[in-house]
């Protein structure tokens, strides 16, 4: 094994090279990535250079400061997560049995899902939210930052080659009708029944620019968080601590938690295993 | 990150009965943390990790995100995400399967060589498919060291075979002999 300085050359004018890109993107668009956790960044932008036939970095910086179309496929390539309805049961299960009690006892809930991606998970707490008749008088909105994935959650279409496990996954999660009788499938895809929709509402909101916009009972943020390194990850659990009501419910994925985070102490939890958190101070 | 060490390992078809092997053989005192990517359908719990830590000495833990890398700590990668190293800590990500898996040991091999330069070492065992074979010509152009199980003692040969294709081994070994290798290794660098 090579000793001594474990950073090639090659490495380090990467490094120079992605600082430069982003610095580019963020000035010239508006678009900041600098605080992205930087492995999976990476990741994508290697994934963008190949696609893009540039070869370096450098050349995917003068592309995409001079084509718009290539940020356009750039900012697809960063916010395309790959997620599915009721993904972790065991978190819509719990959430079923102890955040819908909580929220029986408010007159009208409002619930942020921040990060929706394409939507599959919005769609899943909407039928949850139904069956527990609690649907009505609920707001969920669900934000991203990206138009493109926004657009896509807003049809509500899915595809058919998918069913099969989320119909699964619907069941561990509690469900308690028939999967299929939610949506309607034509070809290779499904749409999901308008009435899910009645009560969401898709926006714009960009977690590393924006600020709060509403108070909330529930925040949901799931996985999103992943992307973003500690700095980063502190603006935005600041954020959310603003945006929620005192004993308002915090859900975060299965392998993030708030340990370390600078409101840990102002939550409790309500169940550690599947992430479910209440803001008590 | 002078000098910092990380073990990677990858396997898949066999590789449960592998790591059992490779686990019970590492020493207590092993200095580097080993991190593990075992290919496992998204349904399963956390079963596969309370099974590895019976035969673990040093106990095995699924990280969270952003959980700092610790000398000696043994570390699965939990279901349904890639696992990634960056330095000092790990990341994940729900980007898409790579070659239908995730984890991918692909992603776990290169990001380690992203972050760990010439400090790594690239184990593939046992595994049906070519899931590996990437990240450890990554690993091997960074620097690092690559180690492969003999394909003829592995319950699935074909991925260390398409390891030993892409990346030239430093050592092709049978599966008894990975761990006490890796310990070798662990004191050579401790002295």
């Amino acid at each position: 094994m090579a000793e001594g300085p474990t950073q090639g050359a090659e490495e380090q004018l990467e490094e120079i090279e992605t600082g430069l890109l982003l610095e580019g993107v963020f000035r010239n668009y508006g678009a900041d990535f600098r605080n992205y956790a930087p492995a999976s960044l990476r990741r994508r932008i290697r994934e963008s250079v190949q696609r893009e036939g540039v070869g370096t970095i450098s050349g995917l910086q003068a592309k995409l400061l001079h084509d718009p179309a290539c940020l356009e496929r750039f900012l697809y390539t960063l916010s395309i997560n790959v997620t599915s309805m009721f993904r972790d049961p065991a978190f819509y299960l719990a959430f079923r049995t102890k955040v819908v009690p909580l929220l029986r006892t408010y007159p009208f809930v409002r619930i942020w899902h921040a990060g929706c991606s394409t939507g599959e998970e919005v769609y899943s707490m909407a039928i949850l939210l139904q069956e527990e008749g609690l649907y009505p008088r609920c707001r969920v909105y669900a934000t991203d930052m990206n138009p493109v994935v926004l657009r896509k959650a807003r049809e509500g279409i899915f595809p058919l080659a998918s069913m099969q496990e989320y119909t699964s996954n619907y069941m561990l999660a509690g469900g308690k009708a028939f999967f299929s009788d939610y949506y309607t499938a034509q070809y290779e895809h499904v749409i999901f029944k308008p009435s899910l929709k009645e009560n969401l509402v898709f926006s714009e909101h960009n977690l590393v620019t924006d600020g709060s916009f509403n108070e909330f009972h529930v925040i949901l943020c799931r996985n999103v968080m992943i992307y973003f390194n500690k700095t980063l990850q502190k603006r935005v659990h600041n954020l959310f601590y603003e945006s929620l009501v005192m004993f308002g419910v915090f859900g975060v994925g299965n392998k993030e938690s708030l340990r370390f985070t600078p409101r840990e102490a102002e939550y409790e939890e309500l169940d550690a295993g599947n992430r479910l958190y209440r803001k008590v101070r | 990150m002078e000098g910092e060490r990380v073990v990677v390992v990858g396997t898949s078809t066999g590789g449960l009965a592998a790591m059992q092997v490779l686990l019970k053989g590492l020493a207590k005192e092993f200095p580097w943390p080993l991190v593990v990517v075992q290919h496992r359908s998204k349904e399963q719990g956390s079963e596969l990790c309370k099974y590895l830590q019976r035969c673990c000495r040093q106990g095995v833990t699924e990280p969270e995100d952003k959980e700092p890398i610790v000398a000696g700590g043994v570390y699965l990668a939990p279901r349904d995400y890639h696992l990634l190293i960056e330095r000092g800590n790990f990341a994940l990500s729900t980007e898409a399967p790579v070659y239908f898996a995730r984890p991918s040991i692909d992603v776990l091999f290169e990001s380690a060589a992203d972050a760990y330069g010439g400090g790594v070492v690239g184990v593939v065992l046992t595994g049906a498919n070519g899931d590996g074979a990437r990240g450890l010509a990554r690993i091997k152009a960074a620097g690092g060291m690559a180690v492969v199980q003999d394909p003829l003692t592995a319950r699935a040969p074909e991925m260390p075979r398409a390891a030993l294709d892409a990346a030239a081994a430093d050592r092709i070994l049978p599966l008894e002999e990975i761990a006490p290798f890796l310990n070798r290794l662990g004191r050579a660098a401790a002295r």
